[in-house]
């Protein structure tokens, strides 16, 4: 039995529509206009306890929804979904005792009180008796280093300090599941990778499941080595990373730094390869490793052309995904 | 395993303690009400100088402590609802207060509770001093009087708790909840007796007044105060306040359960 049961999760939700303008807004209080918006039209997968998923999808795809679900806020209007042999929505009281939360456009701390007082409350939310309490409180200000800001009022923190307490919140209870809904969205570089090694290390060292949405991929390639891919409320994908390279595109980018003149780098050609950018002296190319091996392009170009260096690598996974919805740019 | 009642408890005093802060709304509030207070008196006092106060169904100073008890509880009122909760559901995060292991019924009611309490408090105990002191406030008719309108508004706090968390609740259908929370104070400011004392409406009106629950948060507990009513008849006052209670908390969990069912969490 897997720790994480999803099979054929629907949920659709009715939006009232308003034609713009004036004479919308009063034909709005007559009649009301609804249309039926299909968040989740049949997902299913199934996960085991220890793993460190990442659920990815453009806006609107179904992910938070999915996630909802998952945590007992929503009510899916049809499927079956168990998480540890409970369904989120009917047992939501004991199913949230066991999982943990964080949403990151949202915060769970009180916005008036310093975030030690919102942990407090939340051990007696949770009923966590006092000793378990001070030491999960006291690893977890240790290891996201929250000490220095700890008696600060919320409102005043920065996005990244907050970021950080609310994920200390979300595990004072010490879960055995953690959903992760962009957790690194607004935050700079330095508290990114903070939040990436905590959560890292949680799955790691506690054996925590997690789950992951962002859109953020370098969150994706630094943390998951599974990923599930949504998209119009239907799963496109489900696999490893490489398996979702794969099975888009086997593409291959070139990226060559020439020597000379830039006019030199703008005719660089190659008849089994396309050109697909110029910066200055750096010409990147993409092949399809199957058409034309690796070895052979690079030796063909580094004979016709002075280069300077050159490397090749997988092409983002952003395009990736966008290739998987069928909107690549190009 | 059951929540346990402490957690409800740190709620509420977490809450209390943060409306505790609005010093400068007390201290206006204060004012307003005094102000308030001292022109009724003046009116009443008008009315009855005129008229015959022989045939009326309370004395003068029956009604002068009639009217400082409204001004000083005045906050008890269902006044509005919890604006962190009305910001919560606007913008999603009301989806946090379904993570936690606590039935949301009673986590609503228990915020509720301290948003009437608190900021009673603080007007309330500068008025009955001032008043008391200096308005012609008198102390209550008897100890008996005195135990009985303490019990009758604690019951109050109750009774206010569950009409406000039934107006609160409103919120997961009209998420603004500007309509409801503008009508209900309305009505209870007429029904309880905060604008006119209850036994001055007409003959007419009073079997709708009787059975309605507003008066529970005012005119009840005041009556035993002044003695208007016999500590005698104390647990047919205690009575209806605690049976519309209770009829409110089941209607409010009825409307929970079926809102979170038609509940959208707003925002991505």
């Amino acid at each position: 039995m897997p720790q994480i049961l999803v099979q054929d999760l629907r949920k659709t939700f009715s939006i009232a529509e308003r034609e713009p303008g004036m004479w919308g807004a009063v034909r709005g209080l007559v009649r009301r206009k609804h249309r039926t918006l299909c968040a989740l039209d049949g997902v299913s997968f199934s996960l085991e306890a220890g793993e460190l998923v990442g659920y990815i999808g453009p806006n609107g795809a179904g992910k938070s929804t999915t996630v909802k679900v998952l945590s007992g806020i929503l009510y899916p209007d049809g499927g079956r979904c168990e998480v540890e042999g409970r369904v989120p929505w009917k047992d939501r009281i004991e199913h949230v005792r066991r999982i943990g939360v964080v949403f990151g456009q949202r915060t769970q701390l009180w916005w008036d009180l310093p975030a030690i007082e919102s942990f407090d409350l939340l051990r007696e939310i949770y009923g966590v008796p006092l000793q378990e309490y001070r030491a999960v409180r006291d690893e977890l200000i240790e290891r996201l280093a929250l000490s220095p800001f700890l008696d600060t009022p919320v409102r005043q923190l920065s996005l990244g300090q907050r970021m950080r307490c609310d994920l200390a919140a979300a595990l004072l209870h010490s879960p055995s599941i953690l959903f992760l809904d962009e957790p690194t969205i607004g935050l700079d570089a330095v508290s990114k990778l903070a939040v990436r090694d905590f959560v890292a290390g949680l799955n790691r060292d506690r054996k925590v499941t997690v789950i992951l949405t962002t859109h953020d991929m370098d969150d994706i390639e630094a943390l998951c080595n599974r990923v599930l891919v949504i998209g119009g409320g239907n799963l496109l994908l489900d696999g490893t990373l490489a398996e979702l390279r794969a099975q888009v595109t086997r593409e291959r980018w070139l990226t060559v730094d020439l020597e000379g003149s830039e006019e030199e780098a703008r005719q660089l050609d190659d008849p089994e390869a396309e050109v697909i950018s110029h910066d200055g002296l750096r010409v990147r190319l993409r092949f399809d490793p199957g058409v034309v091996a690796p070895a052979a392009l690079i030796a063909r170009i580094a004979g016709r052309y002075r280069v300077r260096d050159l490397f090749v690598q997988n092409p983002p996974i952003e395009e990736i995904i966008a290739r998987l919805y069928g909107n690549a740019p190009g | 395993m059951k929540t346990p009642l402490s957690a409800y408890g740190a709620v509420l005093e977490a809450r209390f303690r943060t409306l505790l802060q609005y010093r400068a709304a007390a201290a206006a509030g204060f004012a307003t009400q005094l102000f308030w207070g001292l022109i009724r008196v003046a009116i009443f006092t008008a009315f009855y100088q005129s008229g015959s106060a022989a045939h009326q169904p309370m004395s003068l100073p029956e009604v002068i402590d009639y009217i400082w008890l409204t001004q000083a509880m005045l906050m008890l009122q269902p006044w509005g609802v919890d604006p962190d909760v009305r910001n919560m559901v606007r913008t999603g995060t009301v989806a946090y207060e379904l993570l936690r292991p606590v039935d949301l019924y009673w986590l609503w009611f228990t915020r509720t509770v301290a948003q009437r309490t608190a900021p009673m408090l603080l007007r309330a105990v500068p008025m009955l001093l001032v008043a008391g002191l200096f308005l012609g406030l008198r102390p209550p008719a008897s100890p008996a009087a005195a135990l009985g309108s303490l019990l009758c508004t604690a019951t109050a706090v109750a009774l206010s708790s569950a009409i406000s968390t039934l107006v609160l609740l409103s919120l997961l259908w009209t998420v603004s909840g500007e309509g409801i929370s503008r009508l209900m104070p309305a009505a209870s400011m007429i029904f309880s007796g905060i604008l006119l004392p209850l036994p001055l409406f007409p003959e007419w009106a009073q079997p709708v007044l009787q059975a309605l629950p507003f008066r529970g948060l005012a005119d009840l507990p005041f009556r035993v105060y002044i003695g208007h009513i016999p500590a005698q008849e104390l647990i047919g006052v205690l009575l209806h306040q605690l049976l519309w209670t209770a009829a409110l908390v089941w209607l409010g969990r009825r409307v929970l359960v079926r809102g979170l069912r038609a509940m959208v969490v707003q925002g991505g």
